[in-house]
């Protein structure tokens, strides 16, 4: 009984916080155009699941995930390949720091209304956003990584004889890869918050704009179930990417002990 | 690896090199039309833009970049100022009691992936479009990096020196005060970071959303109309405002840390 009574123990709090907007808002506001008692709220969210149409709820996550994914992808790999260069080149590093750290701050919501400028509306303009947020941490993160390959390990490849691109290939991706998977895990948490902010800001597709829509239409039933939705799809992919990352550090440190102990 | 020459001029003057370079490219690309001069001003347009929103000749407030940045950079400070304390005397409220960490910490692990822009249409339903509806909506999304912070710093407070404030018969608002937060702070302030970039993209956008005066205002209606240079200038000194606010808090984190360092 004990540890039944434990593991339900995070669902109470919502639960009750729930419990309290419905019943206000069912006494106090029931007939507000600004909220919805959460039953309703799951009533339309039923209600979406079942819609085929391109405001279907299948739909409409497919495009905000798919457009993440292509900017993560985007950004994920130009921060890749340069960081990969900052960070085994010490000079290249040092010569580009300046340059990052005055580019490096700009808002990745200030690019909303340039490539609104450049794309118009569409895939286009937020996958642009999401590789530029994606970009900076990948960068920063895979450069930090690079430069923390076991030195020992650098030291055996040039026994080796071996090439910069073996080098590369054999030994230092394979010893980053731990740390990378952190940095990307970082990149699918800020790839998602970004692609909703951009289309709750200005573009008119996906989740983020399907909530704007409904709350300009006033029907708070409607949003919630998106506003819910949203979070439910994040935490999934939060607890996916957290459940890869300790698959691949495990795997990694079946191979590499060295590194494994390195990452944690 | 080539052993670089090491003087001290050239490790100073190559970073410079870099970012002027930069600067040419953008000069080329922009004066050989690579690409369109309605998408991409010379760098000299951008900085006359500056320096006539800086100078307002055109006297309208919406123009006046002085004010547009100043209105933004209140906005921002005054959303983190509030998440910063809400979310550390929360946090602390949750991290001091087991039993309220044990309740309350998962359904915060949920929130946290939450976009926070996300609850600007909340926002905007029950607040409708005003100020008060950015700031607030400035202050939650920001408010969760320093509340997880708190609560998780709280947690792992050394076990040794609560069997010292046990000890000493601390009380629980003593051992907060003494032990507790002293001990949080490196995580609050690593929290306070991150919720500094967080205020300033939410600001950004709830002035787009709500058009608040600001730079994401001005920015919106500079590319709406194809002002192209006033648009980069825009996002010029959304990175400049950026780029202070970081340097700021780096520099408060040196102070408050001192007694970290050997």
């Amino acid at each position: 009984m004990p540890e039944m009574w434990t593991r339900l123990r995070p669902w109470a709090f919502p639960l009750l916080l729930l419990t309290t907007l419905e019943v206000y808002v069912r006494r106090v506001s029931a007939s507000s155009d600004a909220l919805a008692p959460p039953t309703q709220a799951l009533k339309a969210w039923w209600a979406l699941l079942w819609l085929t149409t391109d405001e279907g709820l299948w739909q409409v996550t497919g495009f905000t995930l798919g457009t993440a994914a292509l900017g993560l992808l985007l950004g994920a790999f130009l921060g890749l390949v340069l960081g990969l260069i900052l960070g085994l080149s010490q000079r290249a590093g040092h010569m580009s720091f300046l340059t990052i750290e005055v580019l490096r701050p700009i808002p990745s919501v200030a690019l909303i209304p340039l490539t609104m400028l450049v794309f118009g509306f569409g895939v286009r303009m937020e996958l642009s956003v999401v590789a530029f947020a994606t970009f900076w941490p990948m960068l920063i993160l895979t450069q930090a990584a690079a430069r923390q390959v076991e030195p020992r390990l650098l030291e055996v490849s040039d026994a080796l004889g071996l090439n910069a691109w073996q080098r590369t290939k054999w030994i230092v991706l394979p010893a980053m890869v731990p740390r990378l998977f952190v940095a990307l895990r970082l990149g699918v948490a800020v790839a998602l918050v970004v692609a909703v902010t951009v289309e709750i800001a200005a573009n008119p597709h996906g989740m983020g704009y399907a909530m704007m829509i409904a709350q300009q239409s006033m029907e708070p039933a409607r949003m919630l179930a998106w506003l819910f939705w949203i979070g439910a799809v994040g935490t999934l992919i939060n607890a996916l990417t957290l459940r890869a990352q300790h698959w691949v550090h495990v795997r990694m440190g079946g191979t590499l002990p060295q590194t494994s102990q390195a990452s944690t | 690896m080539k052993p670089t020459p090491c003087t001290a001029w050239i490790k100073w003057v190559e970073p410079v090199a870099v970012l002027i370079g930069l600067l040419a490219v953008w000069w080329f690309a922009s004066h050989g039309e690579w690409v369109s001069r309605v998408f991409m001003p010379t760098p000299e347009a951008t900085w006359e833009s500056l320096l006539k929103g800086f100078s307002n000749e055109s006297g309208t407030d919406a123009a006046d970049l002085r004010v547009a940045s100043w209105q933004t950079f209140v906005r921002m400070l005054l959303g983190w100022g509030l998440a910063s304390l809400i979310g550390m005397a929360l946090g602390t409220l949750i991290g001091m009691s087991v039993v309220a960490r044990q309740w309350i910490a998962p359904t915060l692990e949920f929130l946290r992936p939450l976009p926070a822009s996300a609850v600007l249409p909340l926002a905007i339903s029950i607040f409708g479009l005003s100020p008060g509806m950015v700031l607030f909506v400035v202050s939650f999304g920001a408010m969760w990096p320093v509340l997880l912070a708190t609560v998780q710093g709280l947690a792992n407070v050394e076990p040794r020196l609560r069997e010292v404030a046990a000890g000493l018969q601390m009380s629980r608002t003593a051992f907060a005060w003494k032990i507790g937060l002293p001990a949080t702070l490196p995580d609050i302030l690593a929290g306070m970071r991150l919720s500094m970039t967080v205020s300033l993209i939410v600001a950004v956008v709830g002035e787009m959303i709500a058009s608040q005066p600001g730079l994401g205002q001005a920015i919106l209606l500079a590319a709406r109309s194809f002002r192209a240079s006033e648009l980069f200038a825009g996002i010029v000194l959304l990175g400049a405002l950026g780029f202070i606010s970081n340097a700021l808090l780096a520099g408060l984190e040196r102070r408050l840390l001192r007694w970290q360092r050997p």
